[in-house]
């Protein structure tokens, strides 16, 4: 693989018109980056041949951020990582701070952890394929989303009184019981909500333009996405049949009959489709899961101090952008003596250079969009 | 979780479990404290401390791990694997420095660990090799994590393996940029998240926050930070 590789964005290379190369700096500020992200492309004519993302530009410094936290302290900080998936990221924390206490959350718990995180997942999808179509100029979808969305987020609000950074979840469970409609309210959105997705897919599915702008655009084949390092529905969109989920059930997954969907060609239009039916398969998740929520606690036994044993722990979970890794350092005491966090935005960003070479310009937004990059988890 | 099968540890054989819990001589993880028990028990009376938990410890914590994958590692690369444990059921290898890229290659073709899911470090600045570079690995083929860890001091250089996983470019300029370790090999080693002219290196244990941000505030900006 080291030898195929492609030179680096600052090596210069023939043109084919014999002109000039150009470099064009997009971003910042510009509405198709998804947040502040800073690309330098270098141009033959209107063709891309090189590119390099530049990026920072909302860096917090998470990781330092929470060495000075307790563990507790520090659960808000997540959601404001992937901030349009905030309780998957709540989730992923907790489950890994439970791992290293040895701790776990009841079975009740678990399984209202999966119905919104997986409501979370669809929202994210919604939030994606919005704003991904908005970009390559259909505007339409754009508003049907949201309205979907919109619908998850009252349930997010009704739960815990968040929209948007929910803080969800608490380590070793659940803070707050469901409310009584929960299961109606997730019911009256799943129900009809496979009709919706075929209606967006009726817009855009056979959608010439967006079949024309979308197919074989950025392509990713197996072997190259995973020596990117690529996860979630990049990965599978190149045919990798890979999710968290299955391979490593977490929270109540492995209790859901559900599919992996993958795609063949791994360009922008296989992405597309493999997140379509990610919210279908999502739905099933949720509409399985309210059939049978346990009774019991909410809360496992863990103290009020959180004093994990000296030791360390990787834990991943299945984001709506793939893989978001935690990787926890306990020295004994009440605060994480390092926290590492992988974001799967930053990682799938990565492939970026590689996807874009060789397309023209208009694609540049084209291929940001179906990475479904969110600055704020790039940057952390 | 119980219903965890991701605890699987990289085995070709039975899991292991160990009768000795042997923590890690002092090189990964800190002591654990040993002040703290006798406080605990002082607090209680001695009678309820002992008896009613005896399986909790080799649960957590550390534990030495000698399964058939890490005799293949010490018979590739013998001396080269300094220590092998457990740690939550996760399998860690603790290598030397300048057989990471060797190592990690023959992770990657032979022991098919071909997915690099992470790569980071950790400070712990009062060891004599502060740095340890993790690398956690993910096969697709066994459904397995394997961590990799490679200790180096602030000045010693760590073999990149960018050239094996593409995608470890952007985690090593990372890992430069947190932490100042120069990766051998790298083709484009520079900051990626701080602006190029930041001075010092923010993950680093002993990096004085108010100080350096007073600083940088004061000679970029030309203000008073008010910090």
């Amino acid at each position: 693989m080291a030898d195929e590789r492609i030179p680096a964005a600052t090596q210069v290379e023939q043109t084919v018109l014999g002109a000039d190369e150009i470099i064009l700096n997009m971003g910042p500020q510009h509405p198709s980056t998804h947040g502040v992200l800073r690309v330098k492309l270098r141009l033959d004519g209107e063709k891309v041949i090189g590119s390099e993302c530049v990026i920072g530009y909302l860096h917090r410094g998470v990781e330092k951020i929470a060495e000075h936290r307790t563990y507790q302290q520090f659960a808000p900080y997540v959601d404001r990582m992937d901030y349009v998936a905030a309780v998957s990221n709540g989730l992923g924390y907790c489950e890994a701070v439970e791992k290293l206490l040895g701790a776990e959350a009841p079975p009740r718990a678990r399984v209202i952890r999966t119905i919104l995180t997986e409501m979370q997942r669809i929202a994210s999808h919604l939030f994606w394929l919005g704003t991904h179509a908005l970009d390559i100029g259909a505007l339409t979808p754009l508003f049907y989303c949201l309205r979907e969305r919109e619908e998850i987020l009252k349930i997010f609000e009704k739960f815990c009184g968040a929209r948007l950074t929910t803080h969800a979840f608490r380590i070793g469970g659940l803070q707050y019981e469901a409310y009584d409609e929960l299961e109606k309210d997730v019911e009256r959105f799943c129900l009809p909500f496979d009709k919706r997705v075929d209606e967006y897919e009726s817009l855009l599915t056979e959608n010439r333009i967006w079949v024309q702008r979308t197919k074989g655009i950025g392509i990713l084949t197996a072997k190259e996405a995973i020596d990117y390092g690529a996860s979630g529905p990049v990965l599978r969109a190149s045919g990798v049949k890979w999710d968290i989920r299955k391979a490593m059930p977490y929270a109540a997954y492995d209790q859901y009959k559900f599919e992996i969907p993958t795609g063949k060609n791994g360009d922008t239009y296989d992405r597309y489709l493999v997140r379509m039916e990610e919210m279908r398969q999502s739905r099933l998740i949720c509409l399985q899961a309210i059939e049978n929520i346990p009774a019991g606690p909410i809360m496992g036994k863990v103290g009020k101090v959180l004093k994990p044993p000296p030791g360390e722990v990787y834990h991943a979970i299945e984001a709506p952008k793939g893989e978001l890794g935690y990787y926890i350092i306990s020295d004994g005491t009440t605060q994480p003596y390092r926290v590492r966090i992988r974001p799967p935005s930053l990682i799938n960003l990565e492939a970026f250079d590689k996807m874009i070479r060789g397309h023209l310009v208009a694609d540049v937004v084209a291929i940001i969009g179906t990475l479904d990059i969110v600055l704020g988890e790039v940057d952390r | 979780m119980a219903n965890d099968p991701e605890e699987k540890q990289p085995s070709a054989s039975s899991p292991t479990e160990p009768s000795a819990p042997t923590p890690p001589a002092a090189a990964g993880t800190p002591a654990p404290k040993p002040p703290a028990a006798p406080a605990a028990a002082a607090a209680k009376p001695p009678a309820v401390a002992a008896p009613p938990r005896p399986p909790a410890p080799p649960k957590e914590g550390p534990v030495a791990l000698d399964n058939e994958l890490v005799k293949r590692y010490k018979e590739k690369f013998g001396p080269g694997i300094l220590e092998a444990w457990t740690d939550r059921r996760q399998a860690i290898l603790v290598v030397a420095r300048e057989l990471l890229a060797e190592i990690a290659l023959y992770s990657r073709d032979t022991e098919k660990f071909d997915w690099l899911s992470d790569l980071t470090t950790v400070d712990w600045p009062k060891r004599e090799k502060r740095f340890d570079v993790v690398l956690n690995m993910y096969s697709f083929e066994k459904n397995e994590r394997l961590r990799l860890k490679a200790q180096a001091t602030a000045d010693e250089r760590v073999p990149s393996v960018q050239g094996i996983w593409t995608t470890a470019n952007w985690m090593e300029r990372e890992v430069y940029d947190m932490f100042g370790i120069i990766f051998e090999g790298h083709p484009d080693l520079k900051r990626i998240l701080l602006p190029d002219e930041w001075q010092g290196f923010p993950l680093r244990k002993d990096y004085d926050i108010l100080t350096q941000d007073t600083a940088w505030v004061r000679e970029n900006l030309g203000i008073e930070s008010g910090q």
